[in-house]
């Protein structure tokens, strides 16, 4: 996949810091992640319904070549 | 005296086939335009770039048309609403018409995914056993290939460019903590992170210089692209490539109103020097900053987070607006430009109704705690294109817009309604009507000109230099009058 063929490259000095972890600025409390999980149950169980059928595969297809 | 700010955005939108990976996106992209324009297809796209100094402000006669892409049968076509809807490459591109104020280009912003959702439809509805077409609003394949979604601001030929890329480069690369629409992964070949990273932007990772005229590769902060579409002794096109595809109304309209009230502050020398030591590195590095807290070194020797840096530029854009442009718009702009700092400021995931990259991760942040799934699952790169689904049923961007979880600062009934009509206030009134009224009888037009065939030997182009003439005001009167297209040149020309 060229995704994973792309990711040799060595990591730019000064650049990424333990604050470019995905989660950075997303740590809940508990009650609030509990709050959260209850709001969006709805539109998790949305989200399972819209995505196209074998999701991971569309996703690993869509290419998009050429623009501007 | 900073000029009115007239401005527009051109969005390429990225194109599927479910299930038939292999599937031409340029025909597909062709096919979606040519059966939503219908017959106004048969009107093309003026080319003729200005003719030079002579500026004739009357009629020009039309020489020989050259061959273009058109004639490789590639649908290009304006629209009743004063858009352009064309195929640029592999993708189907949409120009919204000139707008003046930041809400304005909003609808018509918005205006452009009806109009590309409806595209879909008419394709299904009349070719039934075709693969389904999808299309997202979005930059970015994850595979390391972006596409645009461009800023146009008209801007005073007599500012000094220098002054242009010294004020508004630490603004476009602070902005993104508004403006980005989110993204998994990294894409920039010097990070190693692959999908197991979430950032601000769609668009960072594909910027390497400052200041340059490329747009597909080295991609600079600051484009150079001088084609004003107007007259070009009195203005600048100014070009902006950095921004990305935004779905949230609020990021569009914050993107749009801060860049247009900082240009006037420029063209006005009203801004103090904040150069960035590194641009294009602080770009990266914020974009890789959910807490929007890394701080940047300033050539004045300061060390600023983003958020801070923006503060600045709202600090001079008050003054700015109170003792030069005190209109309604830009005190709603300044209002929600302070409302969204302070909040990024206090904690950034509170604006997932404003913003899409707080919406998008909120999402994103929910499902895998759910499904107990690694940030490099494949689902999740899934859920972020679905996000950009342009189709109100499918999209999740618009399934949290249906629950009532995103802020509208639109109505659908705005919205609908620019997908016919232009905006009244600039000369995409006149450009608009005229393709309504008289569609038989324009055979070209283009930003700055139409091109009317009256029945006359020779065709007419009508130039539109003035991006603020030929608004309803203007031109009203004039085509009520004017039963047919050989009537309104004639008027024209007296």
């Amino acid at each position: 996949m060229p995704q994973e063929q792309e990711q040799k490259k060595v990591q730019r000095k000064g650049g990424g810091s333990d604050e470019t972890d995905a989660d950075a600025g997303q740590v809940q409390s508990s009650s609030k992640a509990a709050e959260l999980k209850e709001e969006m149950d709805d539109i998790l169980d949305e989200i399972d319904s819209v995505l196209e059928e074998n999701a991971e595969e569309f996703v690993k297809s869509y290419v998009q070549k050429g623009g501007e | 005296m900073a000029i009115p700010k007239v401005f527009g955005t051109e969005t390429e939108y990225g194109i599927a086939a479910v299930g038939a990976p292999d599937f031409n996106p340029v025909l597909s992209s062709s096919l979606l335009i040519s059966t939503y324009a219908g017959s106004l297809r048969r009107i093309r796209w003026d080319y003729e770039q200005e003719s030079p100094l002579r500026d004739a402000r009357g009629f020009e006669p039309v020489p020989a048309r050259e061959g273009t892409d058109e004639d490789l049968g590639l649908a290009n076509v304006i629209l009743p609403n004063g858009a352009r809807y064309y195929v640029d490459h592999a993708h189907p591109e949409y120009s919204t018409p000139e707008c003046i104020a930041p809400r304005q280009l909003v609808v018509h912003d918005k205006a452009g995914e009806r109009i590309l959702e409806r595209s879909l439809n008419e394709v299904a509805r009349s070719m039934p056993s075709a693969p389904q077409l999808s299309i997202y609003k979005n930059n970015s394949d994850g595979k390391g290939n972006s596409y645009g979604t461009h800023e146009n601001y008209l801007v005073d030929r007599a500012t000094p460019f220098g002054d242009i890329v010294r004020d508004l480069t630490p603004f476009f690369v602070s902005r993104i903590v508004y403006t980005g629409a989110g993204k998994v992964g990294a894409e920039a070949p010097w990070d190693d992170r692959g999908r197991s990273l979430y950032q601000l932007t769609q668009r960072a990772d594909f910027f390497e210089t400052e200041v340059g005229l490329e747009t597909t590769l080295k991609r600079p902060i600051i484009n150079t692209r001088d084609e004003p579409h107007a007259d070009p002794e009195r203005y600048r096109r100014l070009h902006v490539i950095v921004g990305d595809a935004n779905l949230c109304e609020v990021s569009t309209f914050l993107k749009i109103g801060t860049t247009a009230i900082v240009l006037k502050m420029i063209e006005d020398r009203f801004l103090p020097d904040l150069s960035i030591v590194n641009p294009v590195q602080a770009l990266h590095e914020i974009s890789r900053d959910l807490t929007c807290t890394h701080e940047i070194a300033l050539a004045d020797g300061r060390r600023v987070n983003p958020v801070q840096l923006q503060w600045e530029y709202l600090e001079h854009a008050r003054k700015y607006v109170e003792r030069e442009d005190d209109t309604p718009e830009n005190r709603e702009v300044l209002e929600r430009w302070e409302m969204v700092l302070g909040a990024l400021e206090t904690d950034p995931s509170s604006l997932h109704r404003q913003l899409d990259w707080v919406a998008k991760h909120r999402l994103l942040h929910a499902y895998r705690d759910r499904d107990g799934l690694e940030w490099n699952d494949s689902k999740l790169r899934a859920i972020d294109l679905q996000y950009h689904d342009v189709r109100r049923d499918r999209g999740l961007y618009y399934r949290l817009e249906a629950a009532g979880k995103v802020e509208r600062l639109t109505t659908d009934e705005e919205v609908d309604a620019a997908v016919m009509e232009p905006p009244l206030d600039t000369r995409a009134y006149f450009r608009g009507r005229c393709i309504s009224k008289y569609p038989d009888s324009i055979a070209a037009a283009s930003w700055d000109s139409l091109i009317v065939d009256t029945g006359a030997d020779a065709l007419q182009r009508i130039p539109m230099r003035e991006p603020l003439r030929g608004t309803k005001a203007h031109v009203d009167a004039l085509l009520a009058s004017s039963d047919d297209a050989a009537s309104l040149v004639s008027k024209l020309q007296d």
